[in-house]
């Protein structure tokens, strides 16, 4: 089974302080730590379980600069086979739309059986990639996908619906399976196990070598594009208590019994 | 006259939450536009829930097929894709749920129709279509536009637009017969049954008084520091979803979208973000509270009280003050 797995590099901004840049359009980005997108974290993970037990390739790929290396070179420690970074100035203010078109490009040049994508990415919350690739690709899609069992030509998945919810479906391969969180226990990945990956290979292509044209990537390919990024106005806001911890213990408690809650 | 599509969502013959919203969200915009707003049924035997829907728009069109019986992204793309042709409404509204993130980015893809998901708010000015969203993790906000198009298409975030009460409209419904390219090879994605995972032993939505742990926690091994103030409020403790998928509640203690709903008397949320899959199951308690070290996490917009402080300090002193009391 030949499995691609598409993944971006994305920045760690639940615990961070996140400020919006001079350009108005984009956050600061130099504070920020980056890693894999937790979704796509769950999908590589899921793309080796499923090639150890069937057998043939993963191959990681990413649209993203340079510094994305760090989460192809993840991909490959935990054991993709290789990895395919896709660069370009000329990509710079792609949307989903675009990512998915230079993806297509790509992917459909290699040999495939099953498309992993996560099911959407932590920085855009576009949840589209995956989808529209498979569209551009002529495959079938699902979505949430919690449980995957491919066999005879055929995948077996478990699609995630609202509150619990789950709907099972039958899809033919190749196809493309973009995968919730909880589907796998993603194994922790060490700088030893990285660095021991450092041989396996990484290409780098760009616009050039895709078939695409400029004007069909970055902001003018794209469907959306970003005008202004702000810091949201708050329309209701806590009453944020504060003091010591024991102060605090005490507000809480007060608050609680005048409400006849204790 | 220009029109404005809204794509009813129903499951298990009941109409979702989220179509009202669509529906509310639409009219004010085709009111704006000055544009119809007309809704779109798929499925089988939906005779009640079209009927229902005329309340709302003006024109109901139903396409009843048993090959739409239950959701299918590929089924429903056909017929979506020979009307969305036909008509081309300026604006076709979906919602940002499992059924729509399935749908609307293959459609958008195979009609070259500019798409923006997840929205939380949207509107014309002038010819250009302006959305807004929210990313990094619920920290920023986005304007954006769409390129200059004929046809939008647009996913809705839930639980976003509040469901507006209106007087009965008695609008009509119109059959319209499902195009010939539903009959054509469907094998590729087939419905075999849903699967409700069984339920466990506590029923978190019963609850008075939840205390739901989040990722702040860290490692398993202190989810005990959060159960014990659930236990000294005589509550239950729920949890956000990565607990869940890192094995350490089961899955019924979940809330949020894919989780449960819950409406208790008191929540207290304990190093959880607030990302808007957890906050709609449980926007509805009647006093939420927040412990949460980073002052611009998003579940302080929907908390009556905050605590901006490391939980491992505020929760063992807030569990001894409760207990105390209690005596
Ligand atoms: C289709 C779909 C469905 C989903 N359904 C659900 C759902 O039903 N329920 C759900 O919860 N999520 C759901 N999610 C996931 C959701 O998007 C978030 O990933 C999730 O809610 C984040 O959980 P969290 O807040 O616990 O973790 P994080 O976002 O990582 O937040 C952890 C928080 O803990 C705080 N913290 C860290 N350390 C401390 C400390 N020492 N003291 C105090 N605070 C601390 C941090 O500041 C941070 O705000 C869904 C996602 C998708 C795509």
């Amino acid at each position: 089974m030949d499995i691609i797995v598409c993944v971006k590099h994305v920045p760690e901004t639940a615990e961070a302080d996140v400020a919006i840049a001079e350009d108005g359009k984009s956050i600061k980005t130099t504070e920020l730590v980056y890693d894999i997108n937790e979704w796509d974290d769950y999908a590589a993970e899921e793309a080796v379980l499923l090639r150890d037990k069937l057998g043939g390739s993963v191959t990681a790929i990413t649209v993203g600069s340079e510094e994305a290396d760090s989460t192809l070179r993840k991909c490959l420690a935990r054991g993709a086979d290789r990895a395919i970074r896709l660069t370009d100035e000329a990509f710079e203010g792609s949307d989903s739309y675009v990512t998915a078109k230079i993806l297509s490009k790509v992917i459909k040049n290699l040999p495939f059986d099953l498309i992993l994508t996560g099911a959407q990415a932590s920085d855009d919350g576009c949840a589209q990639v995956g989808v529209v690739l498979a569209e551009l690709l002529g495959i079938p899609h699902a979505t949430m996908v919690k449980k995957l069992e491919p066999k005879d030509g055929i995948v077996k998945v478990n699609q995630e619906l609202e509150g619990g919810l789950e709907e099972i479906m039958e899809l033919k391969l190749p196809a493309m399976l973009a995968i919730q969180t909880g589907i796998n226990e993603p194994r922790y990945i060490s700088i030893m196990g990285i660095r021991k990956a450092m041989k396996k290979e990484l290409k780098v292509l760009g616009l050039k070598d895709i078939g695409l044209t400029e004007e069909e990537v970055g902001e003018s390919g794209s469907w959306i594009i970003v005008e202004k990024m702000f810091v949201p106005s708050v329309e209701k806001e806590a009453e944020i208590l504060t003091g010591g911890v024991d102060e605090i213990a005490t507000k809480i408690t007060e608050t609680l019994k005048t409400r006849g809650l204790i | 006259m220009k029109e404005l599509l809204v794509l009813a969502e129903h499951r298990q013959g009941d109409l979702r939450d989220i179509t009202f919203e669509m529906l509310t969200k639409g009219r004010e915009l085709s009111q704006a536009l000055n544009a119809d707003l007309t809704v779109l049924l798929l499925g089988h035997n939906v005779k009640g829930i079209a009927k229902k829907l005329t309340d709302r728009a003006k024109r109901v069109l139903v396409v009843d097929d048993e090959r739409l019986r239950n959701f299918n992204a590929e089924g429903y793309q056909r017929v979506l894709s020979h009307l969305l042709s036909e008509r081309k409404p300026l604006l076709t509204l979906v919602g940002h749920t499992a059924f729509g993130v399935d749908l609307a980015p293959s459609l958008a893809a195979e009609l070259d129709i500019p798409l923006a998901t997840d929205c939380i708010n949207l509107g014309f000015e002038g010819e250009k279509l302006v959305v807004f969203r929210q990313v990094y993790e619920g920290k920023v906000n986005v304007r954006a536009s769409l390129r200059k198009s004929e046809s939008y298409i647009v996913t809705l975030r839930p639980a976003t637009f509040e469901i507006e009460e209106v007087k009965p409209l008695g609008g009509e419904i119109v059959e319209i017969p499902s195009p010939p390219s539903l009959s054509d090879d469907m094998s590729y994605k087939r419905f075999i049954e849903y699967y409700q995972p069984p339920a466990g032993d506590v029923d978190i939505t019963a609850a008075d008084i939840i205390v739901a742990v989040g990722r702040g926690i860290r490692d398993v091994e202190n989810v005990p520091v959060v159960e014990k103030l659930a236990k000294a409020f005589g509550g239950v403790l729920a949890c956000s979803r990565p607990i869940v998928d890192k094995g350490w509640l089961p899955s019924d203690r979940q809330v949020g979208a894919s989780g449960k709903t819950v409406k208790p008397k008191l929540y207290l949320a304990v190093g959880i973000s607030g990302q808007f899959q957890h906050i709609s199951g449980m926007r509805s308690s009647d006093l939420i509270i927040a412990i949460n070290k980073d002052s611009k996490a998003p579940i302080f917009r929907t908390a009556d009280y905050g605590v901006v402080e490391d939980l491992f300090k505020v929760v063992p002193a807030l569990t001894d003050r409760i207990l105390e009391e209690k005596g």
